[in-house]
């Protein structure tokens, strides 16, 4: 009896604890977004009460979207993010089963040579990489973000997706092959679409840092038609400083596709860090 | 297809195989991006920190940047101050961070906890906003415009200890360290807690047998178990610090103000390259704070590669 009531007395410290943390972790995304409704009184009188009929205001949503091209902002994220996804995906996946399918000479090396850009980032390079696009003529086009992103990902991509490839069948493979199957369609049409859910957690993975990414933004492509989401609201927040009610809009703009995707893909996300990556 | 492609086919057929191009088309995109933008760059701008114009023409200028860098007047106050301070940088990430995410894994991980998955969830959200948001939602709250954080203070019974932190040197960075802190707790979290669900039942039955329960289990049992998730947190957090710059430039700007305490290598290098304000851009300098930038992530990550993980006993279960 009394074990059972130390027990329950734990439990309860253990929940009073997280809760505790879990209010630190979302109080400052909660705030952003129920100020972003408030007028501007109201934001500064009672910050932390809820929009109620007579504070509720969106002049902040109003100043965003006739000042700020978010419209844009959000297609270039858009194409840039999905883009870079896709050939990731698809270079990664050809690549990591070439690497962990065939033997043949230099196929360790060349795995080594792919897993450098896992532990060394690619801002590194910028220097030069800055120099090659304007060579290239590729300065302020969505092109040089997704050339950039998808070298940035595909290191990862080969290294969780060779892992997963080493795990499916040779039996089938084979079966495959006798049957007169081409490596092509063995790959596409056998091996694919049995290695979906890894690669969906890699395609969580690259997402967020691209989508995220302020630096290659700023320094590759910066002119107004090509910024990004994260780009244009820090530039649009810096011109707005004052503008409280601009400001929260512009954040709370700048959070909601991410937390959509994340209510959307979390189960997959968190299943992929606590499977895959440690290992 | 008609016969005679299909007699081509015949004949080609076993030289292709024993060729195998096939190999080749699967590793040739990939490949190419790769080396193109990311390790061709790479050596170049290795490359170019040996050069530096002199008198308008590019010339082989041996270490001579790195000794600017490091010893002269006008580069060496800077360099060092950002260096110094991104190793502060990583050691409040080092010391709050793991304590904190280990913490926080231990109590997920205990068994029949309810409400997991939504704590998990929750607490993981930060790690997905970008530093922009992060950045300015912290300014705004630590702001003593926005009597936020004063409020906040005065609930719990300590609102003479709010200062601006954000604009005294003496805080800045630990401030902007902390909100960086804040928002990347949930990795530590995540890979901990992984770790905490891998040890087998077996091993904490054998334990319980022995009468090691409660405190000391955690202590002698699993966080011995746990410590290679706690190798790979480090150096993750050791790569990520050294080339960090998007929450300085956001909260700070690209000064790193107040007075340059912010400054850490990642803001050093986009002013040099890039130029700010009177400042015009330096290709080479640039280019030798990069060196340096990889130097540094390639002794840390080789440190841990080869003395760390090899030192680290792993359990085969």
């Amino acid at each position: 009896m009394s074990k059972a009531r130390t027990s329950l007395v734990r439990t309860g410290f253990v929940h009073l604890a997280l809760i505790a943390y879990t209010l630190v972790a979302l109080f400052p995304v909660f705030l952003t977004i129920i100020n972003s409704f408030k007028d501007r009184a109201s934001i500064f009188r009672a910050p932390l009460s809820l929009p109620t009929p007579s504070s509720f205001s969106m002049i902040g949503y109003d100043t965003v979207l006739r000042q700020g091209d978010f419209l844009t902002y959000f297609q270039n994220s858009f194409v840039v993010t999905i883009v870079s996804i896709i050939l990731t995906l698809l270079f990664g996946a050809m690549s990591a089963f070439a690497l962990s399918e065939y033997r043949f000479r230099g196929n360790m090396m060349l795995g080594l040579y792919m897993a450098i850009g896992i532990m060394i980032p690619i801002r590194l390079g910028t220097v030069a990489i800055l120099q090659g696009m304007v060579a290239a003529g590729l300065v302020n086009t969505l092109t040089a973000l997704i050339l950039v992103y998808t070298a940035q990902g595909l290191p990862l991509a080969i290294f969780i997706l060779s892992e997963f490839m080493r795990t499916v069948s040779d039996d089938l493979k084979n079966a495959g092959r006798i049957d007169g199957l081409s490596e092509y369609a063995i790959f596409f049409r056998l091996v694919l679409p049995l290695v979906r859910p890894a690669m969906a957690t890699v395609a969580v993975f690259t997402m967020i840092p691209i989508w995220n990414d302020l630096w290659f933004p700023l320094i590759l492509a910066p002119s107004e038609a090509t910024k990004t989401v994260t780009l244009g609201s820090q530039i649009f927040i810096g011109q707005f400083v004052t503008n409280w009610n601009a400001v929260l809009a512009a954040l709370t703009l700048a959070i909601l596709p991410i937390l959509i995707l994340y209510v959307i893909f979390s189960r997959q996300l968190i299943r992929g860090i606590t499977s895959g990556a440690v290992k | 297809m008609s016969d005679a492609e299909i007699s081509d086919a015949l004949e080609v057929a076993p030289i292709r195989r024993s060729r195998r191009w096939h190999i080749l088309v699967f590793l040739f995109p990939a490949f190419v991006v790769y080396t193109v933008v990311m390790i061709l760059p790479l050596i170049e701008t290795l490359r170019l920190s040996l050069y530096n114009v002199v008198d308008n023409q590019p010339a082989f200028v041996g270490l001579n940047n790195f000794k600017v860098l490091f010893g002269d007047e006008r580069w060496a106050h800077d360099f060092w101050n950002a260096l110094r301070n991104n190793l502060i940088f990583f050691a409040i990430h080092m010391c709050v961070q793991n304590p904190i995410g280990v913490a926080l894994a231990a109590l997920l991980s205990l068994p029949k906890l309810r409400f997991v998955a939504f704590y998990r969830t929750a607490i993981f959200l930060p790690t997905l906003l970008s530093f922009v948001v992060v950045g300015f939602i912290w300014k705004l709250i630590l702001s003593p415009l926005w009597g936020v954080a004063p409020e906040l203070l005065s609930m719990i019974g300590l609102k003479s200890f709010f200062a601006p932190w954000l604009g005294r040197p003496s805080t800045a960075l630990i401030t902007v360290a902390l909100i960086s802190v804040w928002q990347y707790v949930g990795i530590p979290m995540m890979l901990i807690y992984a770790a905490l669900l891998n040890i087998p039942e077996e091993v904490i039955e054998a334990a319980e047998c022995d009468g090691i329960t409660g405190w000391s289990q955690f202590w002698k049992i699993k966080l011995p178990l746990v410590l290679p998730a706690i190798g790979i947190i480090s150096i993750l957090t050791f790569v990520g610090n050294f080339n960090a710059f998007d929450l300085v430039y956001t909260v700070q700007g690209a000064l790193a103000g107040p007075d340059g305490s912010t400054d850490i290598l990642g803001t050093l290098l986009y002013r040099v390259f890039f130029g700010f304000q009177l400042q015009l851009g330096d290709r080479s300098m640039g280019a030798t704070i990069a060196t340096v930038m990889f130097l540094i992530i390639l002794t840390g990550v080789s440190f841990y590669l080869f003395i760390v993980q090899r030192r680290i006993r792993r359990y085969q279960f």
